[in-house]
């Protein structure tokens, strides 16, 4: 017994010794919207620089703002940038200091759906978007959806709507437009990273709206445009404020972005859904990462300034391959002298 | 040199303090500081463990009071939480859980206990024991792959179809849902059933049987006429550690019950469960009182296990004690 | 009584018989299925690369669950050197030393302790490792873990140590020996058995646990060092990718849930058959 004992005391001195390496671990939690290009980008980063290690664990946008003002993880990142409230309560747990928005690359919230028999892009309408996720459009063969889609099969069936179950800036993109686009959606729902849902079923991230999606029929969920890619299913255009059906690809985000990028504001925070423009999608956005504006730990902050110089100049280049937009480019540079503020 | 505590003590009146060290040069009494401390730290924990969750619920309570538990909204952004959907849902899944599960279980418990010869008992039962060790996010990866398009393809045609009209087979099919969550976690609780039922069947003394088959009953009936009332209390005290089991689940659950948290009437509906809840929020939950309404709910789920726990203790020591007493 | 009454109660009764005999059967069978379905899904998964890659990038194939191994190997190692000592300790003191009401509120404790939904042992965890240190680790999880291996590992080794019997204690105390001697050389080791096997089962329960670990442990796409890092474990990796939409991550979640169900059972086995060997008692 008391070699067991001595046995496993020893392994796990050994342990904590010979593992204990030199590379230096980096925590970041937040947005599951940009998680398929940030994990690419820690994976790249990662192998240019070995002794950086960025750990980033996609868990909504609602748990990146917690856990960064709880100091639990070193970085944030967020699609819903965090409003008054939020920058306060972070202010009064660290004495003070700020934290800063990063914006990192140009995404779009897209209607996608599993209907049997319809492979492609069903247009959608503010109202007809608005009347599903309310509850009150219940029928894919709706006039509302039918209205736009004449010459496509809509079945008689039940809308499955799946939304988010956790705190999501997803969400919050989606119900930032629909609060722009419909009253009715405004008041009795409102706009945040977790609402309360007239109807429909949970999933838990981007991952698990798109998986629950995938495998219900007649569902119809909103998911960053990758995971919809990804997965090869189905998406919708939707009516932007010009009345052109526009699908989200990277012109049509980017012209979303156009007006943004001349006057964006020094936080960065802005929101850029129902844009004006002929050609710019209305579900488009921003994302961003949450750096706090002091850090404890030299190392750390060094790791992630350099992280950021290497993300707005080299990083930029394999945003489009997974169907990002980059960003514009009075944002890029106004964003490499803000990196400045981070001490 | 240590064995001679005992006529130490008895040796004239020593003071109480040097008594003490006096104990403390001889092995023993370190022996037993050394455990009690380590015993007293279990009671520790689990104060502590209980202190905590009182303390970091104050606000819900303070705020909401009662009505906690009898509100039906949650709302993060206006600061609106109830438990009512959370109860509900937990309440509803055990009970579809408990309806599949008793049924399958006490069958297999009577068979196992009165018909199966012994090495062929203690063999099923072996595999019952580790059908109970199966962890519970393999049941959730389950429930995902296998349960919910079953209930999508057959489950919910072959109830909807003739019965739809009922409210509680109303409305569109998700494929998760109560009756889904229910389903998974019946499998789950199962094999809690067939072990304590059968443990409390085998305990009935054979006098009871007997005396029934020789007053002319069928095995059938001796069995379901006798020996399981005579083991009744117990069986309850198993669907009791079943239902303590249900309650807590949180990974099978949470992967297939659809997580909305409404209260809605139909089975094929999704819902939310305390467990599930708290899984998904805690981490995001901005805010103290958002974050304190989830612990909230943890004691809420913490009392509920501690009082079924309890009275199914109880109610098995009591038959087990009966067929010792009654004799045989 | 009527024949034709009779045999309808025979019939009932040889059909009931027969159902509870299906009911047993069918229980059985769903073991068999589950290990049946996750060797057909995940099998083919399990190569060289699931035991010794990290995980790649999101949408891309490919990768392995390297860490995850590793970071449930460290974790359940640390959360059994936390919670079989308090256990096993606690245990001796209520077998051999404790009086009536110490032993009582101390049983009462542990089985308290016991009835706790682990996700509510994950929130206590949370509160007191993680927040006043500041970040997820592998510790916090361990510590989750460890709390809920104790209660198994303190009755067990009660029951065991009762179960020696008497006269083996007598014999020692006759030869001399000091009460705590006669624990250390001669109770424990004729328990041996039993309490190696309560703590095989306590290891093998906490190993499928994954709520406690969801906001203690957190998660880690790299390898993680020392004990306060967040780390990546099986059940967790296996829940991440079994709600996402990637059918890579699919095959990898059953790959990584057979591994983990085999573990579990292997344990389990193994715990059992030593204690159907019998204690260690000479007869005499």
């Amino acid at each position: 017994m008391k070699r067991i004992v001595g046995l496993a005391v020893g392994v796990l001195a050994l342990c904590a010794l010979v593992l204990a390496d030199n590379a230096l671990l980096i925590n970041g939690a937040g947005a599951t919207f940009p998680y398929p290009i940030y994990s690419k980008w820690f994976d790249v980063y990662h192998t240019k620089n070995p002794n950086f290690q960025f750990n980033y664990q996609s868990v909504g946008s609602g748990a990146g703002i917690k856990q960064v003002t709880e100091g639990t993880v070193d970085f944030g990142a967020t699609d819903g940038p965090m409003n008054d409230d939020q920058l306060k309560t972070f202010q009064d747990k660290h004495n003070g200091t700020g934290i800063l928005h990063f914006p990192t690359v140009l995404g779009a919230d897209v209607p996608t759906y599993n209907i049997p028999g319809v492979t492609g892009a069903l247009n959608f309408t503010p109202e007809a978007l608005a009347g599903i996720f309310l509850g009150k459009v219940t029928k894919w063969n709706d006039p509302a959806i039918a209205g736009s889609n004449k010459g496509v099969n809509l079945p008689a069936a039940d809308i499955i709507v799946v939304h988010r179950s956790d705190g999501s800036g997803t969400t919050y993109i989606w119900t930032d437009y629909l609060s722009k686009v419909s009253d009715e959606w405004k008041t009795k729902v409102g706009k945040g990273t977790s609402v309360n849902w007239p109807s429909g079923i949970g999933g838990k991230g981007n991952e698990g709206v798109m998986g629950s999606v995938k495998t219900t029929p007649n569902a119809i969920g909103y998911v960053e445009l990758i995971y919809a890619v990804q997965n090869n299913i189905p998406y919708g255009s939707v009516r932007n404020s010009s009345g052109n059906f526009v699908k989200a690809d990277l012109a049509s985000v980017t012209a979303a972005a156009a007006g943004a990028a001349k006057e964006m504001p020094d936080d960065f925070r802005v929101s850029i859904t129902n844009a004006p423009g002929n050609k710019a999608y209305p579900i488009s956005s921003f994302t961003w990462l949450l750096i706090p504006q002091k850090f404890q730990d030299g190392g750390k902050r060094d790791a992630i300034k350099g992280f950021l110089q290497w993300m707005l100049n080299d990083g930029q280049n394999s945003v489009e391959a997974l169907s990002y937009a980059k960003l514009p480019k009075e944002v890029v540079e106004k964003e490499k002298k803000a990196i400045n503020n981070i001490q | 040199m240590a064995t001679t505590t005992t006529t130490l003590k008895g040796a004239g009146p020593v003071s109480g303090s040097r008594s003490f060290f006096l104990k403390l040069r001889d092995g023993d009494e370190i022996a037993r500081l050394v455990t009690l401390v380590f015993a007293t730290t279990v009671v520790l924990i689990t104060a502590a463990l209980v202190w905590e969750l009182w303390v970091n619920s104050a606000l819900p309570r303070q705020k909401f009071g009662f009505h906690f538990f009898v509100t039906s909204v949650w709302d993060p952004i206006m600061d609106q939480f109830g438990a009512l959907p959370f109860i509900y849902g937990t309440m509803v899944t055990s009970a579809v859980a408990l309806l599949v599960a008793v049924p399958l279980g006490i069958g297999a418990a009577i068979f196992l206990a009165e018909l199966a010869p012994p090495r062929v008992s203690d063999t099923l039962q072996f595999f019952i024991d580790l059908l109970a060790a199966v962890p519970s996010v393999i049941y959730g990866l389950l429930g995902v792959f296998i349960v919910v398009p079953l209930m999508r393809t057959v489950i919910y045609p072959a109830l909807n179809k003739p019965f739809g009209y009922l409210p509680i087979f109303k409305g569109p099919s998700y494929g998760v849902g109560f009756m889904t969550a229910g389903i998974v976690l019946a499998i789950m609780v199962i094999p809690y059933i067939i072990s304590v039922s059968r443990e409390v069947l085998l305990s009935v003394p054979r006098d009871q049987r007997e005396a029934a088959l020789a007053l002319g009953s069928t095995r059938w009936e001796s069995t379901w006429k006798v020996v399981v009332p005579f083991a009744k209390t117990g069986i309850m005290g198993s669907i009791f550690l079943a239902l303590a089991r249900a309650l807590g689940e949180t990974m099978a659950v949470t992967m297939v019950i659809g997580n909305t948290p409404k209260i809605a009437a139909s089975l094929f509906a999704p819902g939310y469960s305390i467990a599930a809840v708290i899984a998904n929020e805690f981490t995001e939950a901005t805010g103290d009182l958002y974050l304190q309404s989830l612990i909230a709910l943890g004691l809420v789920l913490f009392l509920l296990t501690f009082i079924l726990n309890g009275l199914a203790r109880i109610l098995i020591v009591l038959t087990t004690q009966k067929g010792s007493e009654v004799g045989g | 009584m009527s024949k034709g009454r009779l045999r309808w109660r025979k019939f009932v009764s040889n059909f009931m018989l027969a159902m509870t005999g299906v009911c047993a059967f069918v229980s059985v069978l769903v073991l068999f299925f589950i290990l049946g379905y996750l060797l057909f899904n995940g099998g083919t998964s399990i190569n060289w690369d699931f035991f010794t890659k990290l995980p790649k990038p999101v949408g891309e194939a490919g990768g392995g669950m390297a860490n995850a191994i590793v970071g449930s190997g460290k974790i359940l190692l640390l959360a059994s050197l936390m919670g079989v000592p308090i256990g096993f300790l606690g245990g001796i003191y209520l077998a051999e030393f404790s009086g009536k009401g110490m032993a009582s509120v101390v049983r009462y404790a542990a089985d308290l302790l016991n009835g706790v939904p682990s996700i509510v042992i994950g929130i206590f965890a949370y509160s007191l490792v993680v927040l006043p240190f500041k970040h997820f680790s592998a510790l916090a999880g361990a510590f989750a873990l460890g709390i809920m291996m104790i209660p198994i590992t303190l009755r067990s080794t009660e029951e065991f140590l009762k179960n020696v019997p008497r006269m083996l204690r007598e014999a020692a105390m006759a030869l001399g020996a000091s009460k705590w001697k006669t624990i250390v050389t001669v109770i424990v080791p004729a328990a041996y058995r039993g309490i190696m096997t309560a703590i095989l089962l306590a290891l093998a329960r906490v190993a499928g646990e994954t709520a406690p670990l969801l906001f203690t442990a957190f998660g880690n796409r790299f390898e993680s060092h020392g004990w306060s890092q967040p780390t990546a474990t099986l059940p967790v990796m296996i829940y991440t990718y079994a709600v996402s939409p990637y059918d890579d991550w699919h095959r990898q979640a059953w790959a990584a849930g057979l591994v983990l169900l085999g573990l579990v059972l292997i344990i389990n086995i193994l715990a059992r058959t030593i204690l159907s060997r019998g204690i260690a008692v000479p007869r005499s």
